[in-house]
């Protein structure tokens, strides 16, 4: 596709959105009623395949037709956290009956998800994992447990990737389930972090059940779905900064939304601060005065450049992507950017701040806000898959480099692991 | 287009790598670093013939191939990759832009077509000895005599200086103190009164020389005065045009990285196993693709002429000078002891890197412009 092509797109797509709005938009329609009203029109997830609420426009698209969102303030369909993971996962490899029964409740937000793969014993090495799911004939039964499981105290449902053979070798012998997660057998208990949010939990499975019909795919083809899930968290990275945001407009759709952003959306709001918060640095070394120190500047210029040139990265993979270039490994080295943006964010902030980086809360600089960045950002190098892993990702698949020589071969049951507790 | 190339350019590329794969293998760039000229007039001549290569960016009407900027980064690139010797980018790149920027109708049409067609090499004398590419240091006098100029001073880190038949010079009205004093003139290299001295350099791929101007007649080429936007609008061109090039070092140093990890066998197993080897190596691949990025973006911001080019350049020659510095430190760490030595060649690029990183202005010299822009509310 040329760039006229995709001009010429751009504005037929923005007048059919904007045109589409117009005549729908109410701010005083419910919340859920609204969301089903997009996802009917096939504007709620336009980059969809047609056959499940979408459009299948290129995703290159979806800015501009977020901005016409914006424009005239309507709310969309819900997008953040886990759900999204979720969604993508049982579209590439979930059974029509899976998409219809998930899906719809995914985008208008009735339902929330979380994602049960990191345990104890196993969190860079997923394929590690334990907890076991046994059929007995009817149901699958799960025992084990998970841990820094954002939102599992919200979810109603999860992604849980389980052990069910384990004399094939450890890749092998993974599936890939539903979970109803407000059942008796599984038990939710926060975490606090180091910020003070306790947005992840462990998770404990005491004879919890799956209907046979929520199993995704075939018995071991847990790995493979792992990687599609990853895939899609690893590409998201650079998107963090947009999450959670609660609009400050009059109306029963934005008081429904504020209260969805206050509850279920309540693990993301320290995510912002997690990707760096790069829009507060110039006025922050405005106000401080900070902006005249010539060490300070060279280090925001740095900052501004490196969170510039990552997003045009972004923009030539998701472009190369457009052009029929298959979706690979390139989500790693967008996840690695965005590792290096927030920690140089982290490190100018301090700078900005001086003494003040020593304080938080109403004490600290913004109420809190540079604080809780400072202790935010360590996260981004490690959910998701931690930087080293990115590297190996990167370096093995992208660069061709060998691999580590391997002491987890043979049949899982032998493989040496961390002991369980 | 900004984030892609076109099917044509991807062509033009192609023809280009395939010309300097033939005419300038890196035994070429051994040989010639050992000469004065450092350029094989045989091989200029045939890339300007074959390839139209430096006209690129000319308009057709000048004799040019009249392509764009994306197409002459290109091929800066390529020769990047290669290490061409060759004085493109004092020529086509510095000269050809100033003119192009500044000089009136009857000068480019009477410089242009020869530079081109190669026949003419041309260069763009701006710095002086304190190495700063700023208007207000600029002291180099041009004198009212009769119908000409005649010019007082000395120019520094000339690049090809020793070789151009036509000097365009950058020099100061001897009343005026401020940046409109400042003005292009034609010297010819051959004049009385220039002394060029050939500068012992870092990188012997891209020659220097001082050119020391004792009484020498020059012409203005331009509007008297009107010397110091055009020659900023003409180095922040050049800055996004040395970034593409830079990019052509910063691949191959690279793949020459992951190549050799792929081949050294140290502990019973290739070193390219070990993670801090491995890791090194996607650290440059990402250090890598952002310079690409930034490359790419600022050489479509010229052909679009965008409004912000100043900062765009400035963010992409800062960009990649750090990348190709990093990249380029890294590749001899993963070569060990043969990455020191002067038979591989990957010193050869490092050399490279180090001058580009301060050719233009350093990378803290550009972050402080880009925080002016910045400011002002880009
Ligand atoms: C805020 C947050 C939210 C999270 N949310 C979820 C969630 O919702 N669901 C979920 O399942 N998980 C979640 N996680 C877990 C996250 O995915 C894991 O913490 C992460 O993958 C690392 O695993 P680990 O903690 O077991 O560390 P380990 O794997 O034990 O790693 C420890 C260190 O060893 C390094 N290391 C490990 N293996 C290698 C290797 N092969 N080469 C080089 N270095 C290596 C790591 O890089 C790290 O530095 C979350 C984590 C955080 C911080």
């Amino acid at each position: 596709m040329s760039a006229a092509d995709h001009g010429a797109d751009e504005v037929k797509v923005r007048r059919a959105v904007a045109e589409w709005l117009e005549a729908h938009w109410d701010p005083e329609c419910g919340l859920i009623e609204w969301r089903n009203k997009l996802i009917d029109s096939g504007w709620g997830v336009p980059h969809w395949p047609q056959a499940w609420f979408g459009r299948d426009l290129p995703s290159g698209l979806t800015t501009a037709i977020d901005e016409e969102f914006d424009r005239i303030g309507a709310v969309g369909v819900a997008r953040i956290g886990i759900r999204m993971l979720a969604a993508a996962t049982l579209l590439e490899h979930g059974s029509d009956a899976q998409k219809s029964q998930f899906l719809r409740r995914i985008l208008t937000g009735e339902d929330t998800w979380c994602q049960l793969f990191s345990e104890p014993g196993s969190g860079s090495d997923l394929a590690g994992a334990t907890t076991r799911a046994d059929f007995d004939g009817e149901k699958w039964i799960v025992n084990g447990q998970k841990v820094w499981t954002t939102s599992a105290h919200h979810a109603d449902w999860a992604l849980l990737l389980a052990r069910t053979d384990w004399d094939a070798p450890k890749h092998q012998g993974l599936s890939y389930f539903v979970i109803d997660m407000t059942q008796a057998g599984i038990d939710v208990q926060p975490l606090r972090q180091m910020n003070g949010h306790a947005s992840f939990n462990q998770v404990f499975f005491t004879d919890a059940s799956i209907p046979a019909e929520h199993l995704i795919a075939k018995v071991g083809d847990g790995w493979k779905i792992a990687m599609t899930t990853l895939a899609h968290e690893r590409r998201g990275a650079d998107a963090l900064r947009r999450w959670g945001r609660a609009s400050d407009r009059p109306g029963r759709i934005y008081d429904e939304e504020r209260a969805e952003i206050a509850t279920v959306m309540e693990p993301y709001k320290w995510y912002a601060q997690r990707a760096g918060r790069v829009d507060l640095v110039l006025p922050r070394a405005r106000e401080t005065g900070r902006i005249n120190d010539p060490v300070a500047r060279q280090e925001i210029a740095k900052l501004l450049m490196l969170s510039q040139v990552s997003q045009w990265t972004a923009q030539r993979a998701r472009t190369a992507q457009e052009q029929g270039k298959p979706q690979g490994p390139e989500g790693s080295l967008g996840k690695l950017a965005s590792s290096h943006v927030a920690r140089a964010a982290s490190n100018v902030h301090t700078l900005i701040a001086g003494a003040d980086a020593m304080l938080c809360d109403n004490d600290g600089p913004l109420d809190g806000i540079i604080a809780e960045i400072l202790l935010s950002v360590p996260a981004t190098s490690i959910a998701g898959g931690t930087d080293e892993i990115q590297r190996n990702i990167i370096a093995e698949r992208v660069l061709g480099l060998p691999k580590e020589p391997r002491m987890d071969t043979g049949p899982f049951r032998d493989v040496p692991r961390n002991p369980t507790r | 287009m900004h984030f892609s190339f076109t099917e044509e350019q991807s062509q033009f590329r192609d023809a280009i790598r395939r010309f300097l794969r033939d005419k300038a293998p890196i035994s070429e760039a051994r040989r010639l670093m050992e000469t004065g000229s450092g350029c094989d007039p045989e091989v200029w001549r045939e890339a300007c013939e074959d390839l139209g290569l430096a006209g690129i960016h000319i308009p057709e009407r000048y004799g040019g191939l009249g392509a764009g900027y994306v197409e002459l980064c290109i091929a800066l690139e390529e020769m990047g990759r290669s290490l061409f010797c060759a004085p493109f980018f004092s020529s086509s790149v510095l000269a050809a832009s100033a003119i192009l920027n500044s000089a009136s109708e009857k000068y480019k049409q009477e410089l242009l077509p020869e530079i081109a067609s190669g026949r003419c090499i041309a260069t763009l004398a701006v710095v002086e000895e304190h190495g700063s590419w700023d208007d207000p240091d600029i002291r180099l006098t041009a004198r009212k005599d009769r119908d000409n100029y005649r010019l007082d001073g000395t120019k520094n880190y000339v690049t090809d200086g020793a070789l151009a038949d036509t000097v365009i010079v950058v020099g100061r009205s001897p009343a005026a103190d401020n940046a409109e004093g400042l003005s292009l003139y034609l010297v010819l290299g051959d004049s009385t009164g220039l002394t060029r001295r050939p500068l012992n350099v870092v990188d012997p791929t891209r020659k220097q020389a001082e050119l020391q101007f004792s009484n020498v007649q020059a012409t203005l080429i331009g509007t008297l005065g009107s010397g110091s936007t055009s020659l900023s609008h003409t180095i922040d061109q050049a800055a996004v045009a040395l970034a593409n090039e830079m990019v052509g070092g910063c691949q191959i140093l690279l793949d020459s990285a992951v190549e050799y990890a792929k081949l050294r066998m140290q502990f019973g197993r290739v070193i390219g196993s070990f993670q801090a080897v491995k890791h090194k190596c996607a650290d440059m691949l990402v250090d890598l693709e952002h310079a690409k990025s930034a490359a790419y973006y600022a050489a479509a911001a010229v052909a679009e002429n965008d409004p912000d080019l100043a900062a765009v350049a400035a963010l992409a020659k800062a960009t990649v000078s750090d990348a190709y510095m990093r990249i380029a430190a890294d590749c001899i760490q993963i070569h060990g002891g043969i990455g020191f030595t002067w038979d591989n060649d990957t010193h050869l690029w490092f050399k490279r890197a180090k001058s580009s990183e301060v050719l233009l202005g350093s990378p803290s010299h550009y972050r402080e412009r880009y925080m002016q822009f910045v400011e002002a509310g880009l």
